[in-house]
């Protein structure tokens, strides 16, 4: 039968992968029916809030809920002693203590209360009547002055041993990546540049804010419906946060409005449980805008020394990142990442990396597309950019010269296979895009970006129904039209049409243990489960004929959605369809079903090469994003407008991030800037269509060829759009976001 | 605080509600009616998801109190299809893949209706400057304004 055996990847010719069919869910969306995390009430539900510290950092002496309790309508009022049970476990402490604050307030918006009324406008009398008593703490937001003598120390003694004697008690951690002789090389250079660069923290900026409705008895069985990228997470974190068994909760995810990252923790839901336990009722909660901002995961904010070493001729001969991120007041931030990905893109004899974990008065951060990545690449590929024109030589040359190809050790320490960083290099070179005119006051820019993507703990069931169509059950809230792509997967495999599979996203009680949304591993690790299950069923459909032919199994075969006797028995018995065997299986043994459960490997990496041209007006230091383009590998596309969507969204999101977005605090501590009209996301008019360029060099690891998409993206724009600002202001700009006073400052800098 | 009894019309429906005097336009639809199709995203006027008409005027419906509903006519995303016949924009939306979470997607789609009414020829300048009161995270705005701009071209063509 040879089912698991995988078609030559480049050769293989699909019937439905790479098409553009509708998405499943498209008509729910569209008229307003999708339910997502605040669309759903229950009968009897109360309103939970949540009351949130005004100070940066404080010690709470005491809180007292008494007159709160005391409002007619109020029927639960929490703060952290409700919460009994004490987890063993240190991460799962700290989101704990983020969820609900325990000695410390640690940052602006950092929950200290909650309570459950019989409406809103009695929830919110019940906050104003909580008396928290601050002993208020000097503050540090800053990357820079939190590792300064005498700053503020948030926790005393969580240094790792990784971190030396006598550092500031705020770095957590140290991280070392790397091989080679840095210094040796850099001997070898024609010129070494040494540049600092500055991000801002940014916000994921979904539109859609954390909400969840509750349901939890007194006999401990509990059921949550909440928007997230991850219900098995939500389930396992709340049940270690509580003391439950996590077969004990039932977790349904609702239809999501944006994630990025920034949904793959959780916030609202423990309160909302422990609220719904001592109230007896069900509590339906969601943050507004303002909450979303100041308490949920923005993302690090990063200080860097970049160092490289170059040969006229556009050789890197050694590099060096010494990288700095705060990832708000608990350890965790993206740094390791970064200090993997900022050299990967490029094949180097010598190459180091340190990053350094710290922690301020800020939210705890969460992930954020491609986490930690985007700020090393700024640092790395401004400063190869700024080489290579100064010795007059094209960027993208420059780029190719010292490309990672297949056999390439990276700078994080594994050899690559088959990668596509160099076809993304070749594409942007032949576009026409890189030899079209510029006008005036405009600049071009490129830049390289580098994402692992990643597989882990995958569970699908495929069910033929007796009328010969399919389910596919899955346990991964869909971000971007994930269930158009299972169901393309599982039809190419059963020979049926697109529209004979339904997709649907299972609650947590009905499949194993699901990863998160993350990673970029759906398409990729959902796709190939799928893939997997639908051949199981597909084996188990030959049994089922090869009885009702009294042949043997293997004399059977599969082929265009039916089952044909092969070899000897080649032509003996007309073939039987899907449905014709899907018909009878009461008569062959039961139902048919495939099912498969995996921790998935071979993600594939991924690269990208991004090319913008911006338009700098020099009056007022306002920057214009002209023309971009976006050159990525995505193994095979499965339907390439959604890989297209998450080309153009990532670097969307790149260019917020470098242009406008940034997190504003004052000497308070406090956030400056939390809503929609000062905290400024791109919008339609800020921008032009964003041009992608999809290649295709198949991931080994996946039966298709798919290696995730969706991080990679948000990869370079920050270090593309940098470099075409430098390139159209000629000033190198290091400090992002380039908002208009810092790009005029620095032209006039220059003048 | 007693509530304010409310006389409007919804998508054609005539429909009573009360509403408290501090609750909005926004609250009123989705808590009191249960039409959570129009969603609140900032609750501020800043990102557009909760886009509605109030006598063929495109408002933020987080704006405008409930109460000041009093007799008009609110239109919303539950009323744009005709019953099984989707609305070309909303046909088109699905065609280009113009939505990926689809949080934003009710609102935009109220929105791009207006425009069309208003302009049913837009330039694509015209269509990102109309559009620019509604945030959309995912999609980089690509799809979306060539969605808008053949459901323009189609309804031309039509007409």
């Amino acid at each position: 039968m040879a089912l698991d055996n995988n078609p030559a990847l480049d050769t293989h010719e699909f019937r439905l992968v790479g098409t553009r069919p509708n998405r499943p869910d498209g008509i729910d969306k569209v008229t307003g029916r999708a339910r997502y995390g605040a669309d759903i009430s229950a009968p009897g539900m109360l309103t939970g809030m949540v009351l949130r510290s005004r100070h940066a950092h404080a010690r709470i002496k005491s809180i007292d809920i008494s007159a709160a309790e005391a409002i007619p309508g109020v029927h639960a009022v929490i703060t952290r002693k409700d919460f009994t049970h004490v987890p063993e476990d240190g991460d799962i402490a700290d989101i704990l203590d983020n969820c609900m604050a325990g000695e410390k307030a640690l940052y602006d918006g950092h929950a200290v209360a909650a309570v459950a009324a019989s409406s809103s406008a009695t929830a919110q009398e019940a906050l104003k009547a909580i008396i928290v008593d601050y002993e208020v703490l000097p503050n540090v937001t800053d990357v820079d002055t939190a590792i300064r003598e005498g700053a503020p120390i948030l926790h005393a003694g969580r240094s790792d041993g990784t971190v030396p004697e006598g550092a500031s008690r705020n770095i957590m951690s140290r991280v070392e990546f790397g091989h080679g002789d840095v210094e040796a090389g850099l001997a070898k250079a024609d010129r070494v540049v040494e540049r600092s660069f500055k991000t801002e923290a940014t916000h994921q900026g979904y539109i859609e804010p954390h909400a969840c409705l509750a349901q939890m008895g007194q006999d401990g069985q509990a059921d949550l419906w909440c928007c997230t990228q991850g219900h098995y997470m939500v389930r396992n974190t709340c049940a270690a946060l509580l003391g439950m068994d996590q077969g004990q909760l039932r977790v349904t995810a609702s239809e999501i409005g944006g994630g990025f990252g920034g949904k793959t923790t959780v916030f609202l839901e423990p309160l909302a449980l422990v609220l719904s336990r001592k109230s007896s009722r069900p509590v339906k909660m969601v943050m507004s805008r303002a909450e979303v901002l100041r308490a949920t995961g923005p993302t690090a904010s990063s200080s860097m020394d970049v160092r490289i070493g170059m040969t006229k001729d556009g050789r890197i001969t050694g590099a060096h990142a010494e990288l700095r991120y705060q990832g708000g007041a608990y350890p965790g931030s993206p740094v390791q990442l970064g200090a993997m990905a900022g050299f990967a893109p490029y094949d180097l004899e010598n190459v180091k990396t340190v990053g350094w974990d710290i922690v301020t008065n800020r939210p705890k951060q969460a992930a954020y597309r491609a986490p930690g990545a985007p700020m090393a690449a700024f640092g790395v590929e401004s400063v190869i950019d700024e080489l290579a024109r100064g010795f007059g030589l094209d960027p993208i040359e420059v780029r190719l010269k010292n490309a990672a190809r297949e056999g390439t050790r990276s700078s994080y320490g594994p050899t690559y296979p088959a990668i596509g960083l160099e076809a993304t290099l070749q594409a942007a070179k032949d576009h026409p895009h890189w030899s079209a005119p510029l006008g005036k006051n405009q600049g071009r820019g490129v830049a390289c970006g580098f994402w692992f993507n990643f597989g882990g703990d995958t569970c699908v069931s495929l069910n033929i129904t007796p009328d010969g169509t399919a389910t596919v059950t899955e346990g991964n809230p869909d971000i971007g039209g994930s269930r158009a792509a299972m169901s393309m997967m599982a039809a190419e495999e059963l020979g049926i049409p697109y529209e004979k599979v339904r997709t649907v996203i299972t609650d947590t009680g009905s499949l194993g243990q699901n990863e998160v949304t993350d990673g970029s591993r759906v398409t990729f690790a959902v796709g190939l489960a799928t893939i997997k299950a639908a051949r199981a069923a597909k084996k188990e459909m030959c049994k089922r004929v090869a009885k009702i032919w009294g042949i043997d199994e293997d004399a059977v075969e599969w082929r265009e959605g039916a089952v044909h006797p092969a070899g000897p028995n080649a032509g003996l018995h007309p073939p039987m369809t899907l449905a014709e065997i899907a018909a009878v299986a009461s008569n062959t043994g039961g139902p048919i079903a495939g099912h498969h459960e995996v921790t998935a490997e071979g993600a594939g990496v991924s690269f990208a090469t991004h090319m913008v041209d911006s338009e700098v007006d020099a009056d007022t230091g306002a920057v214009k994003i002209v023309r971009y383009t976006v050159f990525q590998d995505a193994g095979k596309a499965v339907h390439p407008d959604y890989v297209e969507g998450q080309l153009q969204g990532g670097a969307v999101q790149g260019i917020g991030w470098a242009l406008n977005e940034e997190y504003i605090y004052g000497e308070d501590g406090i956030l400056q800037n939390p809503g929609f009209l000062d905290y400024r996301v791109p919008v339609a008019s800020d921008l032009p269509m964003i041009d992608t360029v999809i290649l295709e060099i198949p991931n080994p690891g996946h039966p298709y060829g798919v290696r995730g998409v969706g991080e990679t993206s948000i990869v370079p724009p920050l270090a593309a759009v940098a470099n075409s600002v430098s390139a159209a202001a000629n000033v190198r700009l290091t400090d992002i976001p380039m908002s208009p006073p810092k790009v005029l400052a620095k032209i006039r800098e220059t003048v | 605080m007693s509530n304010i009894h409310v006389t409007t019309s919804v998508n054609g429906d005539p429909v009573e509600f009360l509403c408290g005097s501090q609750d909005t336009l926004l609250d009123v639809l989705r808590d009191r009616l249960g039409m959570t199709g129009t969603k609140e995203g900032c609750g501020t006027g800043d990102c557009g998801a909760c886009s509605v008409t109030v006598n063929g005027r495109l408002i933020c419906s987080c704006l405008m109190l409930g109460a000041e509903a009093e007799g008009s006519e609110i239109g919303t995303i539950e009323g744009m299809a005709d019953g099984d016949a989707l609305h070309p924009l909303q046909r088109k939306f699905i065609e280009h893949a113009a939505l990926q979470c689809g949080i934003c997607t009710p609102g935009i789609l109220v929105a791009s209706k207006s425009l069309l009414e208003s302009n049913p020829e837009p330039t694509e300048e015209e269509t990102r400057y109309w559009l620019a009161g509604n945030l959309c995270r995912c999609t980089g705005y690509d799809k979306i304004i060539r969605a808008v701009m053949d459901a323009a071209h189609e309804m031309r063509e039509a007409s």
